[in-house]
């Protein structure tokens, strides 16, 4: 009957409230014909694994302004893993500097995309990354 | 174990797992409903629709925050949209119910409403089920409303809530048919802003011009004769309740309007007709949906694409063609 839809959290971790990126993925995902579920602001990181697995999600995407990307995304990975959901991927949008990125992937992230990243780049990437 | 006894045993993530493939059809969905349904059967279902930005999502949290005060686990059933271009979707619902979270007696669940209206109504009903199951006593389905799937899901609730707040429509649209008829319980939210007595007023006009049929019965006209015929407590009239509920303002009363329609759907029969005309119109579904798929399988497919080249050039009718089809030979 239905097609398997491919189900993204889309997230905001930590305190800062800049949602518009998180907004304008959400709805390029949308474009591209995903199921995005928007949990909004100031989501803990208990909140988000929380939702990821209430919602069967097949990736996690973090909206990080703040800085705390270092210490909110293996927090968030850890608890993905420990719900059961080691499968789950995680990218982050945000302010990410280059020199973390290496680690972050390390961990397991798939993606990490600044300003100016293409929302045909993040599609892409979430189709490999969930395949 | 396999998922089932997962979700019997209270395992949240074979919880989701399950639901996910009750969404997509799968078999194994199929073959989990019908284990889960002698366990399900119990819960409270309460449908929750209205206008977009009639304050649906915040009144649900605010209901399920009070219900939990009682110590009722929930779940609810939050649906959106699908675009009907891409097939996406964007289900905000979750945004309005940050109390919720961190709370092992809540279980959200976001839908799309993916097409096909015959679809979500099956979904949902699969859905609500497997909560059920699972030992929620409250289930909540929020639909945005926008026509046949809400009066779909307003047959599967036990109680109906629609929601209107002030501002959106005068008392033309109240007596419009649709919508409103389907309420059990009629919420006029965002209380606290203007207007809010023009609305009301216009709910109760319409609710004093109803024919005397409005009859809870009649929304299932052929069951009348089946449920047992206590003429007072079987006329239910739907109660006006204001609520804010950004404040929670009026969320107890309307928790109690609604445990009043549970008792009187008990006292007047009419919770065993419904859970009937349910149980019938998914027999139904799945009767129709097998029959077609069995006839799909026995009639060759070139035989079919013949048939309807000749729907197409309208040398024959559907209803021609069908005949056609079923008996071998056009009558």
């Amino acid at each position: 009957m239905t097609d398997k839809k491919i189900r993204v959290l889309v997230a905001k971790p930590g305190l800062d409230g800049h949602d518009r990126g998180a907004k304008v993925v959400a709805r390029a995902l949308r474009d591209a014909g995903m199921e995005v579920i928007y949990t909004g602001l100031r989501q803990t990181p208990e909140m988000i694994a929380e939702a990821a697995l209430q919602e069967d999600v097949d990736i996690v995407g973090l909206s990080i302004l703040s800085g705390a990307h270092m210490a909110l995304a293996p927090r968030i990975l850890e608890l993905l893993k420990a719900n059961g959901q080691s499968k789950v991927k995680v990218f982050i949008g945000g302010i990410v500097p280059d020199e973390d990125v290496p680690q972050l992937k390390q961990i397991g992230v798939t993606g990490v995309y600044g300003p100016g990243a293409s929302t045909e780049d993040i599609i892409k990437d979430i189709k490999e990354a969930v395949k | 174990m396999d998922l089932v006894t997962q979700i019997l045993n209270g395992d949240r993530l074979a919880l989701a797992r399950v639901l996910t493939h009750i969404e997509n059809d799968t078999q194994d969905g199929r073959a989990a409903l019908a284990t889960l349904f002698p366990h399900a059967g119990k819960a409270h279902l309460i449908g929750v629709t209205g206008a977009p930005g009639t304050g649906k999502s915040s009144l649900v949290n605010q209901l399920a925050l009070y219900f939990r005060k009682q110590n009722k686990r929930v779940a609810i059933v939050a649906v959106d949209p699908s675009s009907p271009f891409t097939g996406g979707a964007v289900l905000g619902d979750r945004v309005r119910m940050r109390d919720l979270s961190g709370d092992a007696g809540i279980f959200i669940r976001s839908m799309a409403t993916r097409g096909s209206l015959g679809g979500l109504a099956q979904a949902t009903a699969g859905m609500t089920q497997v909560f059920d199951a699972a030992g929620f006593e409250i289930v909540m389905i929020e639909t945005v409303g926008a026509g046949q799937s809400e009066v779909d899901i307003a047959r599967l609730a036990h109680t109906t809530l629609v929601v209107e707040a002030p501002g959106l429509g005068d008392d033309i649209q109240a007596i419009k048919a649709g919508i409103l008829e389907i309420a059990d319980i009629l919420v006029v939210n965002k209380a606290d802003r203007p207007g809010v007595e023009n609305t009301e007023k216009a709910l109760k006009s319409m609710l004093e011009l109803s024919h005397p049929t409005q009859h809870i019965f009649s929304h299932h006209g052929k069951y009348m004769s089946a449920a047992p015929q206590v003429k007072d407590a079987a006329l239910w009239i739907p109660p006006i309740q204001r609520t804010i509920s950004i404040d929670g303002t009026g969320i107890p009363e309307l928790a109690e309007q609604i445990a009043i329609h549970a008792e009187h759907l008990r006292v007047s029969g009419d919770w065993a007709a419904r859970e009937r005309a349910r149980l019938e119109s998914e027999m139904d579904a799945v009767l129709q949906e097998t029959l077609v798929s069995q006839f799909r399988e026995r009639v060759p497919e070139s035989k079919y694409d013949e048939v309807m080249m000749q729907v197409y050039k309208r040398s024959l009718s559907p209803r021609e063609a069908v005949k056609m089809l079923t008996n071998g030979r056009a009558k």
